[in-house]
């Protein structure tokens, strides 16, 4: 084997210790929790998990698929701006949605109030409304938050299809409809369901919205083993059970698409896509389709917390403020590039090494995104003092020096979590655009006489820059949002906006919070402003090509 | 990447080291919040010149202590209920502290007997009830009245998981046996006006916006809530009771401080915790978060203390740290949550 693949292997590995160390957590014994759980909570658990997923899954799915096939091949008015507004929600961190939405929405919230004064009501019973808090709500919240996973890289597959199929079935028969059902949709299918099996595995992780909203899930109910009954086992052995079910759908998934290969010619992607003028109801449909996620995930939640800031600004715009934001941008930054890097290297590697034991480390390594933030910061807890302890323990027998703790407490630590955890969208994003370039363009690099290393960057990078783009900025933007791993992980005295915005509003102080949330937003909007500028950039003819 | 990696090492390093070799310093891993606990640290930074690190966190401290093992930086651990702080100590991951001042400043119920763990505040879960709509004559008296079918769809808590929930559930198994509370945890869950959730200020906002008239808090967040412009009318729509006075006492439950096993600066870290209990710590404390201070002779904060005195329930903590995992079978048997 060559060096490259052998470096691949040792850091894949070294990515799948976290996974693998609550794995080796799980193996010991637990008592009798689960006979407990069976009898008591755990088909409620079940329940739960698996109609939050199915429904988050499916709206995401339908909102993000038809917002980004509208905004890339038609046209209809603020299609430009729809581009990028579409990818507001993504800044926003789900549980202080839910935060938001409850404020908003419950019985002392100002609609449940005005509503009251309109009609006179004056007792809960007078009237009947639905309560946020709960399954129902959830799920409407998780998946108007999440859709951007899959309008982003729906958009970037649709983005680089190619012409002469639109055309071909344009030509041979098929109306606008027909060509995105049997057409686009199919080949752009690898990358949505990359999508959607991230906003599962958020959906699957998530602990902060399901608390608030008081839905026990599979993670609640793991979070109560941990630290109720104080059972790490316990704990642990839930959260293999959910990684069981993820890898559970990605070979379902895997198997349905077994014979399915979709490759495009380079230079087809830089003549223009289809433009389909809409116009009338159409047009109306269009705007309303792409206007109704953002008012949901977007604008209703902002509005709310800009009057919460307003109201409690000078309580919350201290000297401290400024810290957090350049903390949080400086760390989110930082862990982007590298897991992009890692990302962009390991794919290649798989994609010039096929070795079944590469690929099988990395799928392990990338399963840390499924588990809840919690559970994963345990498990780099337990590898980083281990390795640490060792090194100590060494370094006093041979040289009467203690080293302390080289890793843990550390920002290594933090960031080795960020990597974990996000691996898997910048992988699943860059393999969708790798996976498009045909084999012959490696053959045709070999031949001109270009390293395996160089021709990368020469031939294929330009070609995945776009995916590459939307990997970069899905992972900055969730490192900002990053909490639980975060909380546990960092050294004394860092503090995030996540962590800030976490102190108050778990403690039903969302006026105190309110600026730490708009801080996020805005911080996570700027590079996915420029990033989705260049998104659109990378489709323009470029002469460097 | 390749860059990056080896300076980060170096950094790590670094940071390590100084935390390791730096002498005027106390390293804390705290349950509680900073902006509750930071004015007592920064006031004891001013009178000692000893700087306090946090950490704060509420999932994962007792495993990240744990796999730091004897390298751990960290001096003190904070928690903000007994079940936590014991969880350390069965842990082994702390040790004991003979100060002569600690065991003069708290009282023995609101410490360790062997001195692995001190109280530094107390909080009693009170019940409130709606002003307007419980006339004082139908009064609940005790948490027992909670369970009284007469409440039905009346009474608002948090989840019964919660360790709040699970510490008060805890202290009615040691007075009426696990089927005795689990018949109390029945009833009280059959009167719940909604699903469980929100923590204590939702519960007053939701007797003040009609949403049901009882509801079961620690007592300070009522002070909390008074002073906040927002929330005074929420807490001006209930009445305070302190339950249980004709028998066992109100549920008392404390924030509390360990010493870590492999404290690095352990000196610092008793003057810290002997700060926490000195009378000035302990009014800071009491004005600070409207909690009452486990010292005697020192006053509660004035709108506190305008509550009045009251009966104590003087169950040893310990015996509910050891009731809590039962709690919290009890709370997945009635299925308190769904």
């Amino acid at each position: 084997m060559r060096l490259g693949a052998w470096v691949s292997l040792c850091l894949s590995a070294l990515l799948a210790t976290p996974v693998l160390s609550i794995v080796f957590v799980a193996l010991q014994p637990s008592g009798e929790v689960w006979s407990h759980l069976i009898n008591t909570t755990l088909p409620g658990y079940v329940y739960n998990t698996i109609i939050l997923s199915i429904g988050v899954g499916f709206i995401a799915v339908l909102l993000g698929t038809s917002t980004a096939w509208l905004v890339t091949m038609c046209s209809f008015p603020g299609v430009r701006y729809f581009n990028f507004l579409l990818l507001l929600p993504l800044a926003m961190p789900s549980y202080v949605v839910a935060y938001a939405y409850t404020d908003f929405l419950e019985y002392a919230g100002p609609l449940q109030t005005f509503l009251r004064h309109l009609c006179d009501w004056t007792h809960p019973t007078d009237y009947w409304f639905p309560d946020i808090r709960g399954l129902g709500g959830g799920i409407i919240v998780m998946s108007f938050v999440l859709y951007p996973y899959v309008y982003l890289l729906a958009r970037a597959a649709f983005l680089e299809q190619s012409v002469n199929v639109l055309e071909v079935s344009r030509v041979l028969g098929r109306g606008v409809l027909g060509t995105f059902l049997k057409v686009s949709l199919p080949s752009a299918r690898p990358a949505i369901v990359v999508g959607v099996s991230l906003v599962l595995m958020e959906t699957l992780n998530d602990y902060g919205t399901v608390d608030f909203f008081a839905i026990p899930t599979m993670t609640f109910g793991l979070i109560d083993v941990w630290f109720g009954m104080n059972n790490v086992a316990g704990a642990a052995q839930i959260a293999s059970s959910l990684l069981v079910f993820v890898i559970l759908l990605i070979v379902i998934e895997n198997f349905s698409r077994r014979r399915q290969r979709f490759y495009q010619q380079s230079s087809t992607r830089f003549s223009n896509l289809p433009n389909y003028q809409l116009k009338g109801w159409s047009a109306f449909f269009a705007l309303a389709t792409c206007l109704f996620p953002i008012i949901i995930g977007f604008i209703v939640p902002a509005v709310v917390l800009s009057v919460l800031s307003v109201k409690y600004f000078s309580v919350s715009w201290t000297s401290e403020f400024r810290i957090l934001v350049a903390n949080s941008l400086v760390l989110s930054m930082s862990a982007s590039l590298i897991v992009l890097l890692i990302a962009l290297f390991l794919a290649y590697c798989r994609r010039i090494y096929p070795d079944a034991m590469l690929s099988s480390i990395i799928k392990i390594a990338s399963m840390g995104y499924a588990m809840p933030g919690a559970v994963l910061a345990i498990g780099i807890l337990l590898p980083l003092g281990a390795f640490d302890n060792f090194i100590d323990s060494l370094s006093r027998e041979w040289f009467g020096l203690s080293t302390g703790l080289i890793f843990s407490g550390t920002f290594f630590a933090v960031l080795f979590a960020y990597i974990v955890r996000f691996l898997t969208i910048a992988m699943g994003q860059i393999e969708s655009s790798l996976g498009k370039i045909s084999s012959s363009m490696d053959m045709a690099s070999k031949a001109l006489g270009y390293s395996s290393y160089r021709g990368f960057w020469r031939h294929h990078f330009p070609l995945i820059r776009g995916g590459a783009i939307v990997a970069l900025i899905i992972v900055f933007v969730d490192c900002m949002k990053e909490l639980p791993a975060t909380l546990i992980l960092r050294p004394f005295n860092f503090n995030t906006l996540a962590v800030h915005v976490y102190h108050y509003a778990s403690d039903e102080m969302l006026g105190e919070a309110a600026l730490g949330c708009m801080f996020i937003v805005a911080v996570g909007l700027l590079p996915v402003l420029l990033l989705s500028w260049m998104l659109t950039k990378s489709r323009k003819i470029n002469d460097t090509v | 990447m390749s860059q990056s990696i080896p300076k980060i090492i170096l950094l790590s390093l670094c940071v390590s080291l100084t935390l390791n070799c730096f002498g005027k310093e106390v390293n804390v891993y705290s349950y509680r919040k900073p902006h509750l606990i930071k004015p007592l640290f920064d006031k004891f930074t001013q009178n000692t010149g000893i700087e306090v690190n946090t950490v704060f966190a509420q999932k994962g401290m007792l495993e990240r202590l744990r796999n730091e093992g004897r390298n751990s930086p960290a001096d003190l651990i904070f928690t903000v209920d007994i079940g936590r702080i014991s969880d350390f100590k069965e842990a082994g991951l702390t040790q004991p502290v003979n100060s002569d001042i600690l065991l003069n400043n708290i009282p023995q119920n609101f410490r360790d007997p062997e001195n692995y763990w001190f109280g530094l505040t107390s909080r009693a879960r009170i019940i409130v009830v709606s002003k307007d709509r419980i006339r004082a004559g139908e009064e609940i008296l005790s948490y027992e009245d909670l369970a009284d079918p007469r409440w039905r769809g009346r009474v608002c808590t948090r989840q019964g998981k919660h360790p709040y929930m699970v510490a008060l559930t805890a202290s009615v198994i040691a007075e009426h046996g696990t089927d005795g509370a689990k018949n109390w945890l029945m009833g009280l869950k059959n009167n719940l006006a909604r699903k469980p959730q929100g923590n204590d200020r939702a519960q007053v906002k939701a007797i003040f916006s009609g949403l049901c008239d009882v509801a079961v808090i620690n007592h300070y967040y009522m002070a909390k809530m008074l002073v906040d412009e927002e929330q005074t009318e929420w807490a001006n729509s209930v009445r305070i009771i302190f339950p249980n006075q004709m028998d066992r006492g109100t549920h008392m439950n404390v924030s509390g401080v360990s010493l870590t096993k492999y404290a690095p600066n352990p000196d610092a870290a008793i003057k810290l915790m002997e700060f926490l209990s000195s009378s000035e710590g302990q009014s800071l404390y009491a004005e600070r978060n409207g909690e009452y201070p486990v010292k005697k002779g020192i006053n509660p904060q004035d709108l506190v203390a305008s509550w009045g005195g009251f009966k104590q329930d003087d169950l040893g903590l310990s015996r509910i740290a050891r009731l809590r995992e039962r709690a919290i079978r009890l709370a997945d048997e009635v299925k308190y949550n769904e």
